[in-house]
């Protein structure tokens, strides 16, 4: 059995594995994006900073495998134990609070220094004008932060596309579980891992080059490019 | 009329005191520059006039109205105060009408077709109706300038600061900045310039203020100042910079 062979027995498996993959990494971006933008706001105020602070800290300080197993196993074993209730995840449920929760901390981090790079003379001459803050952060501070965060944005969303490969160990058939699982039926190891790492770098290569294509077009619509 | 009067301003830092104690008024249609070596306070002092520094005591009353009081709305009173920055500051994601519109119309004082068409006007005077719809990183230094002035004056103020509005600009464009500024005075238009243009100061001004070490230290008529100084801090300043 060789590449080919493996390629023609398997490619319909591979197929709706790398769709779950996908379909993983799109129902968590929303999610992460509202987080990141929710927890970055509360960076921003004197009295919920500490929201911020506890979030990203657990996050950053905590391996993203230990977070699933914690939400998939450790969320419903309480349940049970201290509410008597048979509650349980999907797989799939557990993977995109999981990704959701992760990517959030560190959109919100990148929302933070987007708008923290705009110009402080920014917010200044709003001000000046009489425009009250959020007024001025809506039409003024946002607009320009936007533009600088998406190369970074884009870049997260690439990292939670190859997270979901953590997802496998909890039984969601996504890219890496399903080469595990062929893995298993035919011994070719080498031919397998190629394949679904040639498959993650397909994806990948062409969300980079939609990136690139975004930001061109955001930095020429607005004569920022001269 | 007296339009800002201050009384016993004090701004610090932390530890830095910035401004000690300054007193001043400015009449209504007066043009005071205030010159000064760097680090005096001038620019502190006037950016507190409109609170974008937050004076630590002392009172500021712009048009009867008691700025340094919290309780009467900071966002209302800027809308008739307008400022001109150094760095220009113009919003580059919006084109100079938007720039120049987007105040008026978000604070509905006037509808779009009015603020464009007002903002227009405006663009004419300063020589730069043409530019109306391209981005500031498209204009000169001075040009920028010239739309950051017609921004402000979109909003109808009655006061105008200006803080250095030609040091970041190439020699040769600080003429067109100055013209405009010498029609607004010409307008009765009460302005407060933070400026190193020791020429602006002395032919278009009806009072200069000198500040050294968060003071006024010295302050009278173009004439007195420039050309009979009595204080020698104000001596040794002009001599270096004249």
């Amino acid at each position: 059995m060789n590449f080919i062979d493996i390629l023609k027995d398997y490619w319909p498996m591979l197929l709706e594995a790398a769709f779950m993959t996908i379909k993983l990494t799109i129902i968590t971006l929303p999610f992460a994006l509202i987080l990141g933008l929710l927890a970055c706001l509360c960076g921003m105020t004197k009295h919920f900073k500490f929201i911020n602070v506890i979030y990203l800290n657990i996050v950053r300080g905590t391996p993203i495998l230990v977070q699933v197993f914690f939400i998939y196993f450790g969320i419903p074993s309480v349940m049970k134990e201290l509410f008597n209730m048979p509650f349980k995840f999907t797989a799939i449920t557990a993977g995109v609070i999981t990704l959701s929760l992760n990517a959030g901390a560190y959109l919100s981090e990148i929302f933070r220094s987007g708008i923290q790079a705009v110009n402080k003379g920014q917010m200044e001459a709003a001000r000046s004008l009489g425009l009250p803050y959020h007024k001025a952060m809506t039409k003024v501070i946002l607009p320009q932060a936007f533009r600088i965060v998406v190369p970074s944005v884009v870049n997260q969303f690439i990292i939670t596309l190859k997270d979901t490969s953590i997802i496998s160990v909890i039984g969601l058939t996504e890219l890496t579980f399903q080469g595990k699982q062929i893995v298993a039926t035919t011994y070719k190891a080498f031919y397998v891992w190629i394949m679904v790492g040639i498959i993650y770098f397909v994806i990948i290569y062409l969300l980079t080059k939609l990136s690139k294509f975004m930001e061109r077009r955001l930095s020429n619509d607005k004569g920022k490019g001269k | 009329m007296i339009k800002v009067k201050v009384s016993n301003l004090k701004k610090n830092y932390g530890d830095l005191t910035v401004l000690k104690d300054i007193n001043i008024e400015v009449h209504e249609g007066e043009v005071v520059c205030l010159i000064g070596p760097s680090g005096s306070g001038k620019s502190t002092f006037l950016r507190c006039i409109n609170q974008l520094e937050v004076a630590t005591d002392g009172s500021i009353i712009v048009d009867d109205v008691e700025i340094t009081d919290k309780k009467n709305d900071i966002n209302k009173l800027r809308e008739n105060v307008g400022m001109v920055f150094q760095q220009f500051n113009l919003f580059p994601h919006l084109t100079v009408l938007q720039n120049i519109t987007m105040a008026p119309i978000e604070l509905k004082k006037m509808n779009k077709a009015q603020a464009e068409e007002k903002a227009i006007e405006l663009l004419e005077k300063v020589g730069l109706a043409d530019k109306k719809d391209v981005y500031p990183t498209q204009l000169s230094g001075g040009q920028q300038q010239r739309v950051a002035i017609v921004r402000a004056l979109a909003m109808n103020p009655d006061l105008m600061l200006f803080d250095e509005p030609t040091s970041a600009l190439d020699p040769e464009m600080v003429g067109e900045v100055l013209d405009v500024m010498k029609d607004l005075a010409k307008q009765k238009m009460t302005m407060i310039v933070v400026t190193h243009e020791m020429g602006f100061a002395r032919e278009v001004s009806d009072r200069v203020l000198f500040m050294d070490g968060g003071y006024v230290v010295e302050e009278g008529s173009p004439e007195d100042i420039f050309t009979n100084p009595k204080n020698p801090r104000t001596i040794s300043f002009l001599n270096k910079v004249l």
